[in-house]
């Protein structure tokens, strides 16, 4: 009767998001009189899963799993499911997360609510906050299936320590020929830089900087902060920067808790997907830019000057506070 | 002497050269899922209590992400020959959004007859008009811009047993392989699977400027393709949105002189908290 929640790692250490869905799930057993059940792949130990509020965590070591496989993991987690009879699953909304939810959902006959934001309204029936209209707006879903999965949106509910003593157990889910029928051939990921998926801080850049070869200021600054890198729709369009970095509502949402946008005008669907962002900062030297309506902090100036004395200052005060 | 006849014939057929032959010079059978759904620049409102989407003076587009799948779909059919078809779930009020694809250059739509009420029910629509039909490549956006809820194509794939790759920015065929190229947090994946295959696509499977604006040609055959609509097929819903919200009006914008940057800091580290 757990709840189940599949925690992400990476390289045998879990995410942060991992820590983030886990206290999430506790939230969930903690309304419905029940307890956490953790499924792992790969990952050296049950780490501070426990922290969280993790009461027991399925270990499955397999090595044809040691790269993301969106069918065999949701197989694993199907059968885990059933296991512990688990009625309500969550996951969180990483790109993974995101490819496997669905897969499990048919499996499992469960229905599925995406982008949610808060703890259930009501465990009977279920009902959840999720955001819709790529943050324009909220929507109240009501699940009416036996078995449940909730994708818990980053960053919307935080980490929520609980001290629980986490036991593990080996889990080795039977898995079928068909389970992979899909091969990594390669996999292309910069190791040494932030992802906006995983960010804390993104430093955002738009038009108003003119060209590509004026990103090393929006990359210094980003590099003092250990920020991730975006861009404008536009720039992307125009190929200054290549279109993983493009976020908004046709591009990647951001839900990070700083975002800093440079020469960004703030078109209603740029606005849309940074909105999930905890505190905006704008930087822009047209003080009527639409940007200014939907940030906490601005400053109006030229950006070419305000960024790098920004990044100087930042830089002392880091040195200062560490 | 009969018999002779037909298992040599039968032996031929059975040819793996002449398998192989006829693989490649079978074209490839696409469906593309359309959503119908408001243009990015809309205003979002609810009637009826915050139960229902407010259409009233609302521009109706094709998905954004579809749109990017749909004409990946037409270089398969202009590069490498495929037949191209569209479908929707939904009223009679989405006819326009599918004979906008048919002007772009599908060849046919099918539109089954009935409200998109969830993710599952849309799915299950979609998987029987595959299933019906026999298609090798499912397209579909990886999340509809109105309901965001990402998992129509999945759940299509996971009902009829095809592969399926998400957020798929990149795609080749080759007889029954297919590469795909799926991005990831940080990065990206190449990926080899075989068909039938579904695949949710956003932007990077093309590029904007490869998006085509239909012309009057286009138009005018776009009149004249067939447009299917068929009865949806009798099964359960597994959620239901019962009620929206719009985010609370932000609070004032706090400003900071550029010379000032100092205030900005001492801002975002005491108050904000988030340096």
């Amino acid at each position: 009767m757990s709840v189940l929640v599949y925690t992400e790692s990476e390289e045998g250490q879990f995410k942060k998001t991992a820590f983030e869905v886990a206290s999430y799930a506790k939230g969930v057993a903690d309304m419905l009189g029940t307890e956490v059940t953790a499924i792992s792949f790969n990952a050296q130990s049950a780490g501070d899963l426990g922290k969280y509020g993790v009461s027991k965590v399925l270990k499955v070591n397999d090595e044809k799993l040691q790269k993301f496989n969106a069918k065999a993991y949701a197989d694993a987690i199907k059968q885990a499911a059933e296991k512990e009879g688990s009625k309500v699953i969550v996951v969180s909304q990483s790109a993974n997360a995101k490819y496997l939810a669905p897969l499990l959902a048919v499996q499992l006959e469960a229905g599925y609510a995406s982008n949610v934001v808060a703890l259930p309204e009501g465990t009977d029936p279920l009902q959840v906050k999720r955001t819709a209209f790529t943050n324009k707006a909220f929507n109240f879903t009501k699940l009416s299936t036996d078995v449940k999965i909730i994708g818990l949106s980053k960053n919307a509910f935080g980490l929520k320590e609980n001290q629980t003593d986490a036991t593990e157990e080996d889990f080795s889910p039977s898995l079928s020929e068909g389970d992979f029928a899909i091969n990594v051939v390669s996999v292309d990921k910069a190791a040494d830089k932030v992802t906006i998926a995983d960010a804390e801080i993104v430093v955002s850049g738009g038009r108003g900087l003119k060209g590509p070869e004026n990103w090393g200021m929006v990359e210094d600054l980003a590099e003092t902060l250990g920020a991730a890198t975006a861009c404008s729709k536009p720039v992307s369009d125009m190929g200054w920067r290549p279109h993983s970095e493009h976020v908004g509502q046709t591009g990647k949402p951001v839900a990070a808790n700083l975002y800093i946008a440079i020469g960004i005008s703030g078109a209603i669907q740029h606005l849309a997907g940074v909105s999930a962002s905890k505190t905006k900062v704008v930087i822009n030297n047209d003080p009527e830019a639409p940007f200014f309506k939907a940030a906490d902090y601005g400053v109006v100036g030229d950006a070419f000057e305000i960024v790098p004395k920004l990044t100087e200052k930042l830089k002392e005060f880091k040195a200062g506070n560490s | 002497m009969h018999a002779q006849y037909f298992s040599s014939v039968f032996m031929y057929l059975r040819n793996p050269f002449i398998i192989f032959i006829y693989k490649i010079l079978r074209y490839m059978k696409i469906l593309v899922c359309i959503s119908h759904v408001p243009d990015t620049t809309s205003k979002i409102n609810f009637s009826e209590g915050d139960t229902k989407f407010d259409t009233a003076g609302v521009q109706f587009v094709i998905n954004p992400n579809d749109e990017f799948g749909l004409t990946r779909a037409m270089w398969f059919k202009e590069k490498q020959g495929a037949t191209v078809d569209v479908v929707n779930v939904g009223g009679t009020e989405t006819e326009p959004t599918l004979r906008k694809a048919l002007a772009i250059g599908a060849d046919s739509a099918i539109r089954v007859n009935t409200p998109a009420t969830d993710g599952i029910y849309v799915a299950k629509q979609i998987a029987k008009v595959a299933q019906d039909g026999g298609y090798d490549l499912i397209i579909a956006g990886r999340e509809s811009i109105d309901y965001n809820g990402g998992m129509v194509p999945g759940m299509v794939a996971g009902l009829i047993g095809a592969n399926f790759v998400n957020t798929c920015i990149g795609l080749e065929v080759e007889g029954n392989e297919a590469t795909a190229i799926r991005e990831i947090d940080g990065g990206k994946e190449t990926l080899k699977t075989n068909l039938p295959l579904v695949i949710g696509t956003q932007k990077g499977i093309v590029q904007e400027s490869d998006l085509r604006i239909p012309n009057m040609r286009g138009i005018m055959q776009a009149r004249k393709k067939p447009l299917n609509v068929v009865e949806p097929v009798d099964t359960a819903t597994h959620s239901e949105a019962v009620k929206f919200e719009k985010p609370k009006p932000k609070g004032d914008i706090k400003l900071v002189d550029a010379d000032n940057l100092d205030e900005l800091i001492n801002l975002l580290h005491n108050e904000a908290k988030v340096i």
